[in-house]
């Protein structure tokens, strides 16, 4: 379970619970502090308050370590390779994940350049879900996909929350929000959120 | 050694051709002759100023006064770094960074040859010290800002990618290598490029100062690869402090890129 208790990050500050296996919907206007929100808790930007892990604090495990079990996920990931495989430790992991994402097997010699915005997002899912973190945080991840990528997209991650992983996922989209989310948080602009069910 | 002397008077004729210089940006609507004037007037007041300067030094021969003017150019030599970043960082690192790693490498390698191959009577006599260092400085200086101005940068330009890393769990450093790699190679550049160049397409001015002054060529070149050498070194130390020590302020503790710690006013 994440607990996240008093996370104060510029104008934020929330508190909430996660359970196992549950996925929550974050939704709200476009700059209310959804990506903040989501940055802060993987910690990857400095911010006040406790959030724990099955009753672990993160301070206490490395940051790195902390972010393979919290993962963060952008909405337009970003490349630090030329090719796409170069950015997979285990490439043959990725490949069934990212078969059923509707890319052709043979796409890991591509050029990162040549991808188009859609395609870096499933590849840039893909590459945060062969971690199998314990839970991730998900902002917009079907932004610039069709609609049959986005149902392959939410089937997967679907699968991913009936095994025990737990989701925050960051959408602009309501039937979305109430498809994926067993719970919605709406943001507020004084940087509260406002718990509701689907 | 015979060399032939030069009086003021001497210099008259050859400062013509910068009047010469003024008029032709007069005439073609440069702009540049107030530039130009105020250029040439710092020229020679710095120039003359340092001549008397170094006069002083080398006749008294004092550690105190041989390290003052050493600290003197060592804050000039920072001051530039500074200048040539586009990008600065925050706090007391916005000097401090740049000024440390120069006078770290620039002094060490300059001791290191005083105390080594040189060996002048006393080691810190100004004659060698103060040549030696200006050159030292001169070279880390441009290796030491390029360096810093490629990492600065690129952590601006590539942060989604730096972040992406960070995000799946990589450690700074492992986020940072790439760009870090780039950075050294920036600085490293000019120094390698000076060195293949030099003898074919470039005369370097110390030797063509010695040979003028009526040292033998193949003595003067040694003194040349000597002082190559010493750049060389100094150039790859500054450049490895600085781009590392970069790379560290601009993360923190729980491998968070921190661009909150570079100032972005031009």
């Amino acid at each position: 379970m994440l607990t996240v208790n008093g996370l104060k990050r510029l104008h934020l500050c929330v508190s909430f619970d996660l359970q196992d296996g549950e996925c929550v919907a974050l939704q709200g206007p476009s700059g209310v502090g959804k990506t903040l929100l989501l940055r802060s808790i993987a910690d990857l930007d400095p911010n006040e308050g406790t959030v724990k892990l099955d009753g672990t604090l993160r301070e206490a495990m490395p940051a790195p370590a902390w972010r393979r079990r919290v993962t963060y996920l952008a909405a337009e990931p970003g490349w630090w390779s030329d090719t796409v495989r170069e950015h997979f430790t285990a490439w043959d992991d990725a490949l069934p994940l990212v078969t059923r994402l509707g890319l052709p097997d043979d796409c890991g010699p591509w050029s990162i350049q040549r991808l188009s915005t859609g395609e870096r997002q499933r590849l840039g899912l893909v590459r945060a879900l062969v971690l199998r973190s314990r839970v991730l945080l998900l902002d917009e991840p079907t932004s610039a996909l069709d609609p049959a990528s986005v149902t392959a997209v939410e089937a997967l991650i679907a699968e991913r929350i009936a095994n025990g992983t737990s989701v925050l996922w960051s959408t602009h989209d309501h039937g979305q929000a109430r498809r994926v989310g067993s719970r919605i948080f709406a943001m507020k602009s004084d940087g509260g959120i406002e718990e509701s069910r689907p | 050694m015979t060399y032939i002397q030069l009086s003021y008077g001497n210099l008259v004729l050859p400062a013509l051709l910068v009047v010469i210089d003024g008029v032709l940006s007069l005439v073609l609507r440069l702009k540049l002759e107030k530039q130009l004037a105020i250029a040439t007037v710092r020229m020679v007041v710095q120039l003359v100023l340092v001549g008397y300067v170094l006069t002083f030094l080398f006749t008294a021969v004092s550690p105190v006064w041989t390290a003052l003017a050493a600290l003197i150019m060592v804050l000039f030599a920072s001051r530039e770094i500074v200048a040539r970043q586009k990008r600065r960082l925050t706090g007391v690192w916005k000097y401090g960074l740049g000024a440390t790693c120069t006078l770290l490498a620039a002094g060490t390698i300059t001791m290191f040859a005083l105390l080594t191959e040189l060996r002048p009577d006393p080691w810190y006599h100004p004659r060698y010290a103060l040549p030696l260092l200006g050159m030292m400085l001169g070279n880390t200086m441009t290796g030491v800002s390029l360096g810093l101005d490629v990492l600065t940068n690129s952590l601006v330009r590539e942060r989604t990618a730096v972040e992406a890393c960070l995000a799946l769990g990589g450690t700074r450093h492992q986020a940072l290598l790439p760009i870090i790699r780039d950075a050294l190679r920036s600085g490293f550049m000019p120094i390698m490029n000076s060195m293949a160049a030099i003898g074919l397409v470039s005369l370097p001015g110390m030797m063509t100062g010695q040979i003028l002054a009526g040292v033998e060529p193949v003595d003067a070149v040694k003194y040349q690869l000597l002082i190559m050498f010493l750049i060389a070194g100094g150039t790859g130390l500054g450049t490895l402090a600085a781009v590392l020590g970069g790379a560290r302020l601009l993360t923190d503790h729980r491998h968070r890129l921190r661009l909150d710690r570079i100032l972005t006013e031009n």
